[in-house]
């Protein structure tokens, strides 16, 4: 009973954050409020007794992707006005998108089958919390995409890097591969020329 | 008790509030953004609570694996978005159109 009762409350909080998130007009808000969503939907996971991926949500989406997008959207000067251009004319399209999907959806899933399906006590889970029987399955079953998705992040990271770094113009430094390259021929010139003294002249 | 169903409509709800925040955020880049990470998170429930109930781990690997895609997605979704304000001074989306498409 308690459970129905906290279920009912995330969702309620959760599908009231995700609906601040894309009608509010400031888009630190609507970012703040995807914090929120994220974080009920971490309440609702672990809810779900998969804490480990409820954890692992605040820390990577809380922690360090929403701050990132707060970060971005600070730096950007965006008016807020601008942005709403279209917005009450492209409501009705979203809503009536949006509510004949998910009529569609809700027709095709078998809800009365998936009602019956009770939430499963799984004795390896028991025995050794949920985290320990997804670290077996992460590293013995899924170890190749493990590898990969540390190779995904490794990736972004560098072109992250990559397509904001800047070239600046104009600014005077050293260049040491090229100082390392030169040699004596491009510095030294040895020139070939007939002597030059005093008894030059007297000679002829 | 609370049954599949409830998490899987749960799921199909948020994912439905995020295709109508791509129809009426059609202007601001960074809001669309945000949609994405709102349908992905709409995504890993169904997954999460697939997994809990049929009691396979692949459902919550499969999860950890979307949350590292979409860490790295939008690094350089916001890296673009940054190159493109520096160059441009605007994320509307009505003026992106130098690739005339």
């Amino acid at each position: 009973m308690t459970q129905q009762i906290l279920f009912y409350a995330f969702a309620a909080v959760l599908v009231a954050s995700a609906l601040a998130v894309i009608t509010l007009k400031n888009s630190v808000h609507a970012a703040l409020s995807l914090v929120l969503t994220f974080f009920t939907a971490a309440g609702i996971w672990i809810l779900l007794e998969a804490e480990f991926l409820g954890l692992a949500l605040i820390v990577v989406y809380v922690g360090a992707v929403m701050v990132l997008f707060l970060f971005v959207v600070m730096m950007l000067d965006i008016k807020p006005e601008s942005m709403r251009e279209g917005f009450i004319r492209f409501l009705p399209v979203g809503v009536i998108v949006a509510v004949v999907m998910l009529a569609e959806m809700l027709s095709l899933i078998g809800l009365t089958v998936l009602q019956e399906k009770q939430l499963l006590v799984d004795p390896a889970i028991a025995a050794g919390g949920i985290t320990a029987w997804l670290g077996k399955a992460l590293f013995t079953q899924f170890l190749l995409p493990f590898e990969i998705a540390a190779l995904i992040l490794t990736v972004a990271l560098i072109a992250a890097v990559t397509l904001t770094l800047r070239k600046r113009s104009g600014v005077r430094t050293q260049k040491p591969s090229q100082q390392v390259l030169v040699k004596r021929d491009d510095r030294l010139r040895v020139v070939k020329m007939a002597s030059e003294g005093p008894n030059n002249g007297d000679a002829a | 008790m609370i049954s599949l169903a409830h998490f899987i409509v749960l799921g199909t709800i948020l994912f439905c509030i995020s295709v109508a925040g791509i129809f009426i955020n059609r202007k601001n880049v960074i809001v669309l953004l945000m949609a994405i990470e709102l349908m992905l998170l709409a995504v890993n429930m169904n997954f999460v609570a697939f997994s809990r109930y049929w009691g396979g781990p692949a459902g919550q690997v499969f999860v950890f694996f979307i949350l590292t895609v979409a860490a790295a997605e939008s690094a350089i979704g916001l890296a673009i978005l940054v190159v493109l304000f520096r160059n441009r001074a605007t994320i509307n989306v009505a003026e992106i159109d130098s690739m005339k498409g």
